[in-house]
């Protein structure tokens, strides 16, 4: 089995090296997007995201890719955006509230509440509902200080606890979304990572979920 | 409900695990990556590898060992040892680690806490505080291992620190650290209450009844090395005292 090549979107994200790494390990050739084309064009496109939701936008914005992602999410195209990336597909968040979202995804981004730990650091349990194809029960690793609270129409969603629930992860087709970290989720991550780039880059299965063949 | 975290800790030294970094006697343990693939198969939450180098040498390797326990590891790697710039930090993340721990540099400036908040986020800038206990009956901050006393009450420093931005404080009872003598659960209790990041205890643990005491004084994840270096298995078989004790673990 060929490796599946696989789009970085640079995001000026901190732990891109553990994201690299573990799409390695999932089976994937991860490569950098040099540009909104490559964002355009590619089979399979992840999304990485640790730090300022503002910044991200901006950087993205600036650059075109943030037109880019959002086109591949709304089209359905093989898709996968961790942490912030999850968050930026909002409309909004409470971390930057002059600054509009993707707004790919109905959601607003909120702070944890005041009696829970934050940031949220560490592995926290995660519960996917029947339509989930990716996600599966199991624990995750979290770094958050923001979360979405209600599940967005139209999408299957897991959820988990952190001084009440929240959207753990949410996907449609191809697109799979998470607020944790699959590349430090140890096995359990490596397993859904590679569940969806052999989703991403089969044809068969990419054709039944409206993606593109790699 | 996020769960405990069990952390298991390679001090390294040009590459090489070490044991006896505060004392005399260093010893070659082995490869970090080795024992790093090994804890992540028994069941640890996180690795946290200090680099003691003392030379020039010694910290360039530790790029190439940060690497190779990154190829092998897909839990999360906090890196801490010697970090005085926002520009280490970064070489740091981008060889492979997820969070930074700053300690000396971050009591002399804390605006490097701030920097590296803002730069790379909370979740990653780990502030990493030595304590001693005070003839007074407070704990002061140490610093250099130990061989410098600032009069910085370390409760004070850690809300200080927070404020700065650290989403973490790896707290180390430098009393306790060696001994087997198990945590400094003063210590620990007053820091936890102090801040509403999660809080690592470290520093003296011997057996798992010295974890359990130390996450219900309030730490939110407990850190050891030679209990893990030594016996093989020893992380599952914490969890699982720990489990049967009533806390929730990762399985």
């Amino acid at each position: 089995m060929s490796a599946f090549e696989v789009v970085v979107v640079p995001t000026g994200t901190a732990n891109l090296a553990s994201v690299l790494a573990g799409l390695r390990r999932a089976g994937g050739a991860p490569r950098l997007a040099e540009g909104p084309r490559d964002v355009d064009r590619a089979a399979a496109v992840v999304v990485p995201g640790v730090g300022s939701y503002a910044a991200a936008l901006e950087s993205l914005r600036s650059s075109g890719l943030a037109e880019a992602i959002r086109d591949r999410v709304l089209s359905g195209r093989p898709t996968l955006l961790v942490c912030l990336g999850l968050q930026l597909l909002g409309e909004s968040s409470e971390e930057s509230p002059c600054v509009d979202g993707l707004g790919a995804v109905s959601v607003a981004v909120e702070r944890f509440a005041d009696d829970v730990v934050v940031p949220q650091l560490g592995w926290n349990r995660v519960e996917p509902d029947e339509a989930c194809r990716f996600v599966r029960p199991g624990h995750a690793y979290f770094a958050n200080s923001f979360r979405i609270v209600h599940s967005p129409e139209g999408w299957a969603s897991a959820t988990s606890v952190h001084g009440g629930s929240f959207v753990a992860a949410i996907e449609r087709g191809a697109v799979l979304a998470c607020q944790f970290h699959p590349e430090l989720s140890g096995a359990w991550g490596l397993d859904l990572t590679r569940r969806w780039l052999e989703a991403a880059c089969t044809p068969a299965k990419a054709a039944s979920d409206g993606g593109r063949s790699c | 409900m996020l769960t405990v975290r069990i952390l298991p800790c390679l001090d390294v030294r040009d590459g090489r695990v070490v044991k006896g970094v505060r004392f005399a006697g260093l010893r070659d343990m082995g490869a970090p990556a080795e024992f790093a693939a090994r804890y992540e198969s028994e069941g640890a939450d996180e690795i946290v590898l200090l680099d003691v180098s003392a030379t020039n040498e010694g910290r360039a390797a530790a790029l190439d060992t940060i690497r190779a326990v990154r190829d092998v590891l897909s839990i999360p790697l906090t890196v801490g040892g010697g970090v005085r710039s926002v520009d280490d930090a970064r070489r740091l993340l981008e060889a492979g680690a997820d969070k930074v721990g700053v300690n000396s540099a971050a009591v002399r400036d804390p605006e490097l806490v701030r920097e590296i908040a803002q730069r790379f986020g909370a979740q990653c800038a780990v502030v990493a505080i030595d304590a001693a206990a005070t003839a007074a009956g407070g704990y002061e901050v140490v610093t250099h291992s130990g061989t410098e006393r600032t009069g910085l009450d370390a409760v004070a420093w850690a809300r200080t620190a927070v404020e700065f931005g650290a989403g973490e404080v790896l707290l180390t009872s430098f009393d306790r650290d060696g001994t087997r003598s198990g945590y400094d659960l003063v210590l620990v209790d007053a820091v936890a209450n102090a801040v509403r990041v999660p809080v690592i205890a470290s520093g003296g643990a011997s057996d798992a009844g010295h974890m359990l005491a130390a996450l219900r004084a309030g730490a939110h994840a407990v850190l050891a090395a030679s209990i893990f270096h030594e016996s093989r298995g020893e992380v599952g078989r914490v969890k699982e005292f720990l489990s049967r004790e009533g806390v929730e673990v990762r399985p």
